[in-house]
């Protein structure tokens, strides 16, 4: 578990993408990047994952432990990355596949109940819900048991209830790790993080927060006002960009 | 009509759809029969000439299946190396390319020059001509990994040879299995053409052979079992893949 810190312009090929960068990020607790969509959000995701792509940081991304980042890093991306012609288990084991090391098929069934998908650990993605296929995605980020992990809009494609239930689930089985949120909902922000940044080109902007432990209860009074206030700026934001 | 909706039962009804209005075609215009023989006139020549087609049929079927094995394989294992090898890829993609634009049924007659008559070149020739649509297909469909799981490959630190295996061979099947399909419609007329070319043994042979001597209804007998041939090929493939998704 290593904290990081990310700081400079990041660009994409020879456009700037975001300027200033300055992302402090804890270890062990929950770092989110809100912003809106083509902010360069995604690319962020890609640089500290390690990802083949023309991004790259002018400054530097260092971690607390000074160990280099490749292959500490997990990553949950929006469309799971799933193979559309494995099962649960498959899906769950292919980075040891991959790896060439054995796979572990007790404990990827083990972590499918855990991620609430017992008996269903021989469905292909197909015969999944959309929640569900996240659910097999978070299990194999489990199983990788990576110190840092980057969840990429892990949730957008859900529905509401859904998202609520399966941020519950990510924030209880992810305590304890590094984690990267990458996402343009407020309130999955406000609920999930213990450090919160707003993104534009500009560089980025530290939120201030509610109280109290995550994932945080929606219901809750400061949540909802803090909620309130921020789609307040950000609307106020696309509306002077407009 | 609800038994209508089997496909075997439809494609039957529509085989004796068509075979009637043959026959009533030939009644009604009194066509000689070595111009146009009646279906049951057919009939009749497959019943009576069972065993000469049966002997051909096996040199042709023998033929057809070798070749398509030898094609199928030779186009698996192109494909596979120049998905592995950048520089496979560089030197062998422009012959592939320059080697497509040539008709291969056009070489018929310099590999039955070079290979005789006897079977060899007949599998030559079905190898050749199903080698360049199974290795295009495959090969167009090991490169096509999703972005996806390109970025999977790369986050778990996959080798390329394991790459390969696990994500783009699977990721392929589909693929092959389209060129499949076409080297199915290909394989038949290849091995007829190179019996047409030179032979003394097959199917295409013995039509060649029985249209020379106005034996129509012999031809059209041999020509009922290479369909039946390539339909049982059809069938075979179907077969095969209907499980997968």
């Amino acid at each position: 578990m290593t904290s990081l810190d990310v700081r400079g312009d990041l660009w994409i090929g020879d456009a700037a993408l975001i300027r200033n960068l300055a992302l402090e990020i804890p270890a062990r607790r929950w770092s989110c990047l809100l912003g809106p969509s083509g902010v360069g959000k995604s690319t962020i995701a890609r640089l500290v994952a390690g990802l083949p792509g023309t991004q790259h940081l002018r400054g530097r991304l260092q971690t607390g432990d000074g160990v280099p980042l490749t292959g500490r890093v997990a990553l949950l991306a929006q469309s799971g990355q799933l193979m559309p012609w494995a099962d649960a288990v498959q899906n769950v084991t292919i980075g040891a596949r991959l790896r060439g090391a054995r796979p572990d098929r007790s404990r990827a069934r083990a972590l499918l109940e855990q991620v609430g998908l017992a008996g269903l650990a021989h469905r292909r993605p197909s015969e999944l819900s959309g929640g569900q296929r996240q659910r097999v995605a978070l299990a194999r980020v489990l199983i990788e048991d990576a110190p840092v992990v980057v969840l990429d809009e892990p949730f957008s494609a859900l529905d509401t209830a859904t998202r609520l239930a399966m941020q519950d689930l990510a924030a209880k089985l992810l305590k304890g790790r590094t984690v990267i949120l990458i996402t343009h909902d407020p309130l999955e922000a406000l609920r999930l993080s213990d450090r919160a940044w707003l993104l534009g080109p500009d560089g980025s902007e530290m939120l201030s927060l509610p109280d109290g432990f995550t994932p945080r209860d929606f219901r809750a009074p400061a949540l909802l006002a803090a909620q309130a206030a921020l789609l307040a700026r950000l609307t106020g934001k696309v509306a002077c960009a407009g | 009509m609800r038994w209508l909706n089997a496909a075997p039962l439809r494609a039957l009804l529509a085989l004796a759809v068509a075979l009637s209005i043959w026959q009533v075609v030939v009644w009604l215009t009194d066509v000689p029969h070595f111009i146009l023989p009646s279906p049951i006139r057919v009939g009749e020549a497959l019943w009576v000439n069972a065993a000469l087609l049966a002997e051909h049929a096996r040199f042709t079927a023998t033929n057809l299946l070798v070749g398509m094995a030898a094609g199928v394989a030779l186009g698996v294992a192109t494909a596979l190396n120049l998905a592995l090898s950048p520089v496979a890829r560089l030197m062998l993609r422009p012959m592939l390319i320059f080697a497509q634009a040539v008709p291969v049924f056009a070489l018929a007659p310099i590999l039955t020059l070079w290979l005789g008559y006897g079977g060899t070149s007949k599998i030559v020739i079905v190898m050749l001509v199903i080698y360049f649509p199974v290795t295009s297909a495959f090969f167009d469909g090991l490169m096509r990994l999703p972005a996806p799981l390109v970025d999977l490959a790369h986050q778990m630190r996959a080798t390329p040879l394991r790459r390969l295996f696990l994500l783009q061979v699977p990721n392929a099947l589909p693929a092959l299995i389209s060129g499949l399909r076409l080297a199915i419609v290909y394989a038949p007329f290849a091995v007829i053409i190179g019996e047409w070319v030179g032979s003394s043994r097959g199917l295409g042979y013995l039509m060649l052979m029985s249209n020379g001597r106005g034996q129509t209804d012999l031809m059209f007998a041999a020509l009922s079992v290479l369909a039946a041939m390539s339909l049982l090929l059809f069938a075979t493939l179907e077969k095969l893949v209907s499980p997968a998704p």
